[in-house]
């Protein structure tokens, strides 16, 4: 099958969910009070607003994939071809690794590999 | 191609999809009473074969809850995100030469691509439960997920290196004078070990479940999670468990083709070949988890981009050197 399977494949999970999600509230038991559509918290009441600023941590760390994975698209043409290519090719994927081994160190001299 | 033959092929991967999951599930549980010297489910049906049809049973026929703080188009949109993910990376897996629904000259970009869509399902199900065990939940699958991707990128393209081409079918007919793993032998190992680290953390599992620590978040980013909503990020993890198994069965140790060639003659055996090659690889992630103590977030971080990643980097060069040098093992 072409590239029309993606597709194909992209309905049958649609409908996988959706039909099952179907039959779920067709056949299920229903009740309903106020205690049930609290969100969870073990039992305890939630306090303050869930949707709040959050730690930068994580976006610090966001960043740094960001310039990792745009490297890692930028290996896989180098890596198909590098059969045909040989030794210039070794060479300047040293060059360019050493340069990104470099911005690496770099953000770990900076501290912001550490998690506080 | 018709219509109907399109309708079919989907139906099977749908089966398998579904049958896989429950199977898993069932091996999981077994494993690990194993480990623990219990017996595990045993009750419904020959060894307890049944159990998870069981399970699944119960949990479609559960009422499906949720808090009504909820983002509902967001909260209601997250399983198709994890289930159409999965389902697609599993239709480029080549169980045999020619059980195979898409073969697309990019395989293996794609499965990368594709497995790094499916964490915005997390990411959107524990931000819209409005809960905030799943949202710290969600929040620490997105750091982990995207931090942990690199190294199975990059311990993927260690391979091309050897094997010229994304496209799987390819790999596969690469590895007809020898396993990559024999192959590439030194290079090849660290990076099938570093695969199935990073592999293990991309599929949230133990040691790597901090998302859904049980002891301190409640059930993580699917807290606010029931029935059957519930059922399809349960059902989606451990696909993609075997996911991590299939890619690496298909890119170090030759897919469907039988050690030493000894079945070749018979072409339908590749899918033992591949079910069995993949099953030890899970139940290898199985053993995983019942060895090793949770990490914490820091140390989860440190093993990824302090160690790694730059063994990863080390890692390409070596290879580099092996294929330009051409001290390939081959048979």
């Amino acid at each position: 099958m072409g590239s029309e399977a993606i597709i194909v494949f992209f309905l049958a999970g649609v409908v996988l969910v959706a039909g099952s999600n179907f039959l779920s509230n067709l056949i299920s038991h229903k009740s309903d009070n106020a205690q049930k559509r609290e969100p969870y918290e073990s039992g305890m009441k939630t306090i303050g607003p869930t949707w709040v600023q959050f730690k930068v941590g994580y976006y610090l760390f966001a960043i740094l994939f960001l310039i990792f994975d745009v490297e890692v698209a930028f290996l896989v043409p180098w890596a198909v071809v590098f059969q045909d290519f040989g030794g210039v090719a070794f060479i300047e994927i040293i060059i360019f690794l050493f340069i990104l081994g470099l911005g690496l160190l770099y953000a770990w001299k900076k501290g912001a590999l550490k998690w506080e | 191609m018709s219509i109907i033959e399109m309708v079919l092929i989907a139906l099977v991967y749908l089966g398998i999809f579904s049958v896989a999951g429950l199977f898993l599930v069932l091996l999981e549980r077994r494993v690990a009473a194993w480990f623990q010297l219990r017996i595990g489910p045993n009750r419904v049906g020959f060894q307890g074969l049944l159990q998870t049809m069981a399970d699944a049973l119960k949990l479609v026929s559960k009422e499906l809850t949720g808090t009504e703080k909820a983002d509902k188009f967001l909260y209601n949109l997250a399983p198709y995100f994890v289930i159409i993910t999965a389902l697609m990376a599993l239709g480029v897996i080549p169980f045999t030469k020619d059980f195979q629904a898409f073969d697309i000259n990019i395989g293996i970009f794609f499965l990368i691509a594709i497995s790094s869509i499916g964490v915005i399902g997390i990411l959107l199900g524990g931000w819209a439960s409005n809960n905030k065990f799943a949202l710290i939940g969600a929040m620490r699958s997105g750091v982990q997920t995207i931090s942990y991707e690199l190294s199975v990128g990059l311990s993927l393209l260690t391979m091309i290196l050897l094997t010229r081409s994304l496209q799987l079918s390819e790999i596969v007919e690469v590895q007809k004078n020898g396993w990559l793993i024999v192959q590439g032998h030194i290079p090849a190992i660290i990076a099938f070990m570093v695969f199935m680290i990073a592999g293990t953390a991309e599929t949230n599992r133990a040691p790597f479940d901090m998302v859904e620590a049980e002891s301190e978040l409640g059930a993580g980013f699917h807290t606010e999670y029931s029935g059957m909503k519930f059922a399809y990020f349960f059902l989606a993890e451990f696909i993609n468990m075997f996911l991590i198994a299939a890619i690496a069965t298909t890119v170090f140790f030759g897919a469907w083709l039988s050690p030493f060639g000894i079945t070749e003659s018979i072409p339908w055996l590749g899918v033992f070949w591949f079910l069995l090659k993949t099953l030890i690889l899970v139940f290898l992630m199985m053993w995983f988890r019942w060895t090793f103590p949770r990490l914490r977030v820091d140390q989860l971080l440190t093993l990824e981009w302090k160690y790694l990643l730059p063994i990863n980097l080390v890692n390409i060069v070596i290879m580099a050197f092996v294929v330009w040098q051409n001290l390939i093992i081959q048979f």
